[in-house]
């Protein structure tokens, strides 16, 4: 089958839609399917053979941050020009309700088209206005796909109509088989995550430590992912400072290797989040998880059987539990069996297998993807020489 | 105001609301279209799924109670009139859910000659189902959505295509066919 996915966010730049769909693009390549993926990049950016730039990303205010996004003219040519040279079987986007190049995507394109939702962030006031706009584009969509129930509830909120859950894909084996790492083992708890982002909930982590370490003296915290330690830790007691390890950013292998040797992974979460990727690695890592009681994280953890919650944003709750967990090694080893085998749905062999079957029974009839002309008319009316050189 | 200039002005206006409305047919024709592609894509599915298990039934592997009872069902489904599809659809879902509710029995037949193929024949049809009759039903709500605009139904734009109607079935698959961990565990 010849496919074509729309990344919607940069390249480069980490994040769980792009590692999302690099996996996705890779999953299906060995299984023989002809993948093209098209995401904004810098034309001078190192891409995969498969990978196809659509130009740099536009850093712009956008729904109270600052999105990197691919709009405009030159944009637009670029999508539909791969469109057309690509002649794809079935089109796949990510995350096509926020002005990105998903939406372009769409916009430019006709036939079988399949999207998958991530977010779960509550509508924005761009979106009421743009809802006709947006409606029209997204009526094109011949099935929705959300990674969680979680996100399927948001978006039928929102927009209206229905979606498949399938959830985001994990490569089990290569968590499970990781070598685990002699100085990350021995009374560890393991956190991974942007520090200087207070929704991955360090902060909140960090004010509960130092009462689990009066409860287990031996603890240590690890801390892995970008951002300035000095301005999380400055403030503590040099006796707990000294238990507190910051690795910085770590490397995929790292990262497997620091969730195969801790002994429980805390994600602290405070909210935004539709799936919780980090908590499905852990999982085939073998970690015991203790996580906020956040609605796609109480999911992904099979309604709490997976895993241990705690109350968000509640330290007191966060160091009573971890204590807890830490000092009891037949329920950790009661929820690393749990996880192990609960984690099999989220491996890539059955993810793939399902959006696969999602791609067949759109095509199935149908033809193949092809430019949107009401779309393209305006273009060609109004730049028919940019439109080709672009 | 001059009245050439009236004129003028009343044809571009004219002009605009006929593009509007010719765009919004293109809308309209292309929401039928999908609506079709995902009807065809639900009735494959559907006859897939009813000829594995008609063939399951007829096959000998599955005790005498259960090869009639999944006969009697696939068959009705296969011959089902349109007004009474959705019924003998989810009457098959049905039968399906009681002749496979033990694991046992799916392991029965994935070990008969040709079973492992049978069972995930079935196993992919039972899937699909839910997810063809969701991408269906999708597809008509956005299409009802905007047959009920005012402009559409003063203009007439939808013609003479019937009301979208959304599929109501029961296509919960038998859990032990679908199930994702792995059997030991």
């Amino acid at each position: 089958m010849r496919i074509g996915i729309v990344c919607p966010y940069s390249w480069e730049a980490p994040g769980g839609v792009q590692f999302h769909v690099r996996d996705l693009a890779e999953h299906l390549r060995a299984a023989g399917h002809e993948v093209s993926v098209l995401a904004p990049a810098d034309d001078d950016t190192p891409l995969p053979e498969y990978v196809v730039g659509a130009g740099r990303a536009v850093p712009v205010p956008y729904n109270g941050s600052v999105a990197r996004i691919n709009f405009g003219f030159l944009s637009a040519a670029r999508v539909r020009r791969w469109v057309r040279d690509g002649d794809f079987d079935v089109l796949h986007i990510h995350e096509p309700a926020a002005p990105s190049l998903a939406l372009l995507a769409c916009w430019a394109a006709k036939g079988p088209i399949v999207a998958t939702f991530h977010m779960s962030s509550p509508r924005s006031r761009g979106m009421i206005a743009a809802y006709p706009i947006l409606q029209s584009a997204l009526e094109k969509i011949s099935a929705r796909i959300a990674v969680s129930e979680y996100a399927r509830r948001t978006l039928v909120e929102h927009l209206g109509g229905d979606a498949v859950v399938i959830p985001n894909g994990v490569d089990v084996s290569f968590f499970a088989g990781a070598e685990p790492k002699a100085a990350w083992q021995g009374r560890t708890l393991g956190f991974i995550g942007r520090i200087d982002e207070p929704r991955k909930g360090l902060p909140v982590l960090m004010e509960a430590f130092p009462r689990i370490l009066e409860r287990v003296p031996d603890a240590r915290l690890l801390v892995a992912g970008r951002g300035d330690p000095a301005e999380i830790a400055g403030h503590l007691p040099p006796e707990v400072r000294a238990r507190v390890e910051f690795l910085g950013m770590v490397s995929d292998e790292d990262k497997a290797r620091l969730l195969r040797s801790v002994d429980l992974y805390v994600a602290p979460n405070t909210g935004g989040e539709s799936f919780g990727i980090i908590l499905v690695e852990a999982m085939s890592a073998g970690a015991p998880v203790l996580a906020a009681d956040l609605d796609a994280f109480v999911q992904v953890l099979d309604g709490g059987t997976a895993g241990e919650v705690f109350a968000r944003e509640d330290a007191g709750d966060l160091a009573e539990r971890a204590a807890g967990l830490l000092l009891d090694d037949a329920r950790r080893a009661e929820l690393r069996e749990r996880g192990s085998r609960h984690v099999q749905r989220f491996d890539w062999s059955t993810v793939g297998a399902d959006i696969l079957a999602v791609y067949e029974t759109v095509t199935q009839g149908a033809q193949s993807v092809a430019e949107d002309e009401r779309a393209g008319r305006w273009a060609a009316r109004f730049g028919p020489a940019r439109d080709r050189e672009a | 105001m001059s009245t050439p200039l009236t004129l003028l002005l009343i044809a571009v206006v004219l002009c605009l609301i006929g593009v509007y409305l010719s765009w919004t047919a293109g809308r309209l024709d292309r929401l039928h279209t999908r609506i079709d592609a995902a009807k065809a894509a639900l009735d494959a599915q559907l006859l897939r799924r009813a000829s594995v298990a008609q063939e399951l039934a007829t096959s000998g592997v599955l005790d005498p109670a259960a090869s009639i009872v999944l006969y009697e069902a696939a068959h009705a489904a296969r011959q089902a009139e349109e007004d009474q599809r959705e019924v003998a659809e989810s009457e098959l879902s049905q039968a399906l859910r009681a002749v496979f509710e033990a694991p046992e029995q799916v392991e029965a037949v994935r070990g008969a000659p040709g079973g492992e193929e049978a069972v995930h024949e079935l196993a992919e049809a039972a899937r699909r189902v839910p997810m063809a009759r969701r991408f269906h039903n999708d597809a008509v709500r956005a299409a009802r959505a905007l047959r009920r605009h005012r402009k559409v139904r003063w203009f007439r734009l939808a013609g003479h295509a019937p009301f979208p109607l959304a599929v109501e079935m029961d296509d919960e698959p038998p859990p032990a066919l679908t199930d994702r961990a792995p059997s030991a565990g």
